[in-house]
C-alpha cells in the first residue's frame, strides 16, 4: 500500500460510490473508459451466453450454464457466470465475458463500499438502479460489439420477496416477474420456464425448472452449455432467500441434473406440459 | 519593525501534542481484545448511529476516540483505500499493515505540519488471520506513532485505569462471551467504583474468522449483548460526557485550565513565552481607548432616563 500521507481526495467528504470514485481517482480502472479502436471488437474476446432467473415463494434463484464461445469455439466449458453481488442479491452476466466479469467486479465493490461507508445496504431498486448506470457508461463499447447485459435478481429484505431485473444495453432496466432470461439461449429458455413454472414451487422446485429450462437451451442453441456429464460439470446455480443467498453446492445440483436426465433418457423433450 | 516571537521547536510540538491529548482525554474509551475466534472491540457509545467501531475489508477493522468528524475522515479514507487496493489488484493483497501505514504518515505529516490543526484522534486498525497467532492490532496516535499490539489494548480517556483492569483479569485465548464480559467490566471499571453499563449503551464489533463469508466483521446487537452478559445487575448509565454533543451546546468559556475543555483559553502549566531578545513576558494588546466622559446637562440617547424626570425630547417626525 501507499507509503507516504493519503492524498487528499481521500480524504475530502462526498461520493459514496466506488465507481464515480474511482473515475475521478483512477479512470483507467473503469471497464467502461477503456478506447477501443473504430471497428467491430466482438470476435475478439469469449462470450458467454445464458442466465435463467425465477422467483420462488420465499425467495429468487439464478442459474447460469458453464459455456463461454469464441465463433465456432468452444472457449471454456466450465466459466462462471452467475456471482453474488452481495449478501442478497445475485447478478448473471451474457456478452462479452471479461468486460462482463470486470464489471461484476466493480458491481460487487460497489455494493460493499456504499454499505461500508454508509453503514446500510442499499435498497433493491438503488442496487438494480446503480447497475444499470454501470452499463449505460458501457454504451460506447457495446456499439462496437463489446455488449454486457447482465440479469439482476435479489431477495427485497423491505418487501419480503424475490425481486429479478432485466437489463438493456443502453442501461433501461425492467422488472420482471416471476421469471426471466438473458443469453443466446434466452428464447428456448423462457419458452420452455413458460410451460414448467409454476407459482406454487418451492426451492428445489424452482431449481429444478431452471435447470430444465437450461437444458432446453442447451438442446437447441449451440453456444449454450449442457450439463457435462462425462467432466461432471454442471450449471452454476444461486438462491437467495430471507437468510441471505448462498452458491447451491455441486453435489445438490448435480442430483437434481442427474434426475433431469434420467427422465429425459424415456422423453428427450423434457415434461409435458397438460394442453389445457 | 517588530520582531517576530520565537517558538522553539520543542515547544511547538509540546503544545501540539497537548492540544491533541487534551481532545482524546475527553472521549470515552475503546477496548479491543484478543480472543480465541479473532479480535472483538467494545466501546461504551450510547450513540447508535454515529460508530467508534467500522468495518474497513474483509479481515480489517477501524477504531477510533477523539473527535468524530476527524476519524470519519480517515476511515473513509480507509475505506476507499482499501476497496481501491482490492479492486485493483486482488482481495488477498489489501493488509492491515499497509493501512496503518499510511495512516500513519498522514496523521504524523498533518501533526509536524505547521498549516494545519492535529488530528485529536486515536486508532485500532486490526487485521485478523487464519490463527490467533496471526492476529494484528495496531494502535495509532495523533502524532502518527504506531505501536504494535497484543491481547489486548485500551485508548480514549480513562485508558489507564481499564487497561490496569484488563491486565489483571484477561486470560488469553478465552471465549467471545467471556472475552466480553471482561472487556465491559474493565470499561465499567473506574478507580471509585465498578459500573454495570447498560447493554443499550454499548457498541460491541468483532472480527470473527470462524465466519463463512469472506467479510469477518460483524456487530453484536443490544439483544445478543443482554443475553450473553445476562444479570449483571442494576445498570448505570455514564453521566453526560462532552463528546455527547448537546444541541445547541456552545464551548463555554471558563477561566481554569481544564483538560476536558480544548475550548478554553488557559494553558494551565505551560507559562505565556517571554519575549526571546528582551526577556520580556509578551505584552498585552493595546487597551481600547476609553470613551470621553460626557459633559454635564448633555444627556445622550440610549442613557436610561432618571426616574421622575419628564422623558426627553423627541426628534420631530418621531412617533
Amino acid at each position: 500500500m501507499g507509503d507516504s500521507r493519503l492524498p487528499t481526495s481521500y480524504m475530502t467528504p462526498g461520493t459514496s460510490s466506488f465507481a464515480d470514485f474511482l473515475g475521478v481517482e483512477a479512470p483507467d480502472l473503469l471497464p467502461s473508459r477503456r478506447a477501443v479502436p473504430t471497428g467491430d471488437a466482438g470476435d475478439l474476446a469469449p462470450h458467454g451466453t445464458t442466465i435463467v432467473a425465477a422467483t420462488f415463494d420465499g425467495g429468487v434463484v439464478m442459474a447460469g450454464d458453464r459455456r463461454a464461445t469464441m465463433g465456432n469455439i468452444i472457449a471454456q466449458r466450465d466459466i462462471q457466470k452467475v456471482f453474488p453481488a452481495d449478501e442478497f442479491s445475485v447478478v448473471g452476466i451474457a456478452g462479452t465475458a471479461g468486460l462482463a466479469v470486470e464489471m461484476v467486479r466493480l458491481f460487487q465493490t460497489e455494493l460493499e463500499h456504499y454499505e461500508k461507508i454508509e453503514g446500510t445496504t442499499l435498497s433493491m431498486d438503488g442496487k438494480a438502479n446503480r447497475l444499470s448506470a454501470l452499463i449505460r457508461a458501457n454504451l460506447g463499447l457495446a456499439m462496437q460489439g463489446l455488449a454486457v447485459v447482465p440479469l439482476f435478481a435479489g431477495y427485497d429484505v423491505a418487501a419480503d420477496h424475490g425481486r429479478i431485473f432485466s437489463y438493456d444495453v443502453t442501461g433501461g432496466r425492467y422488472e420482471e416477474t416471476a421469471f426471466h432470461s438473458v443469453g443466446s439461449g434466452s428464447l428456448f429458455a423462457r419458452g420452455s420456464l413458460k410451460k414448467l413454472y409454476r407459482e406454487d414451487l418451492d426451492e428445489e422446485g424452482t431449481v429444478t425448472a431452471v435447470v430444465q429450462a437450461l437444458y432446453d437451451a442447451a438442446d437447441d442453441d449451440s453456444a449454450t452449455g449442457g450439463p457435462d456429464l462425462t467432466r461432471r460439470i454442471f450449471p452454476v446455480v444461486h438462491v437467495i432467500t430471507a437468510d441471505g443467498g448462498r452458491r447451491m453446492p455441486d453435489a445438490e445440483v448435480s442430483a437434481i441434473a442427474d434426475r433431469m436426465i434420467a427422465s429425459r433418457m424415456q422423453r428427450p423433450d423434457g415434461p409435458a406440459a397438460p394442453l389445457t | 519593525m517588530s520582531m517576530p516571537f520565537y517558538v522553539s521547536p520543542e515547544q511547538l510540538m509540546k503544545d501540539r501534542a497537548d492540544f491533541a491529548r487534551k481532545g482524546i482525554a475527553r472521549g470515552r474509551s475503546v477496548v479491543a481484545v484478543q480472543y480465541a475466534d479473532g479480535i472483538l472491540f467494545v466501546s461504551e457509545n450510547p450513540s447508535q448511529a454515529l460508530h467508534k467501531v467500522s468495518e474497513i475489508y474483509d479481515r480489517i477493522a477501524f477504531a477510533a476516540v477523539g473527535r468524530y468528524n476527524e476519524f470519519e475522515n480517515l476511515r473513509i479514507a480507509g475505506v476507499r483505500l482499501a476497496d481501491m487496493r482490492g479492486y485493483a489488484y486482488d482481495r488477498r493483497d489489501v493488509t492491515g499493515r499497509g493501512l496503518a501505514n499510511a495512516y500513519a504518515q498522514t496523521l504524523g505529516t498533518i501533526f509536524s505540519s505547521g498549516g494545519e490543526k492535529p488530528y485529536e484522534v486515536e486508532i485500532f486498525v486490526a487485521e485478523i488471520g487464519d490463527e490467533p497467532a496471526d492476529d494484528q492490532l495496531y494502535r495509532l496516535t495523533y502524532d502518527g506513532q504506531v505501536a504494535d499490539e497484543h491481547g489486548f489494548a485500551v485508548m480514549g480517556g480513562a485508558a489507564d485505569v481499564v487497561a490496569g483492569h484488563l491486565r489483571e483479569h484477561y486470560v488469553a485465548g478465552s471465549s467471545l462471551e467471556d472475552t466480553l464480559r471482561v472487556a465491559v467490566a474493565a470499561l465499567g471499571h473506574s478507580e471509585t467504583e465498578d459500573r454495570v453499563i447498560p447493554a443499550g449503551d454499548l457498541e460491541v464489533a468483532a472480527l470473527d474468522r470462524t465466519r463463512t463469508q469472506p467479510r469477518k466483521f460483524l456487530r453484536l446487537r443490544a439483544a445478543r449483548l443482554a443475553e450473553i452478559l445476562g444479570g449483571r445487575g442494576a445498570p448505570t448509565s455514564d453521566a453526560a460526557s462532552p463528546e455527547d454533543a448537546l444541541a445547541g451546546a456552545a464551548p463555554h468559556q471558563s477561566g481554569t485550565d481544564d483538560p476536558s475543555d480544548p475550548t478554553d483559553q488557559v494553558s494551565g502549566a505551560v507559562p505565556p513565552l517571554e519575549d526571546p531578545v528582551t526577556g520580556e513576558p509578551p505584552v498585552a494588546p493595546p487597551v481600547a481607548p476609553q470613551r470621553q466622559e460626557p459633559a454635564p446637562g448633555d444627556s445622550p440617547a440610549g442613557e436610561p432616563p432618571t426616574p421622575g424626570s419628564p422623558p426627553p425630547p423627541t426628534e420631530p417626525g418621531q412617533v
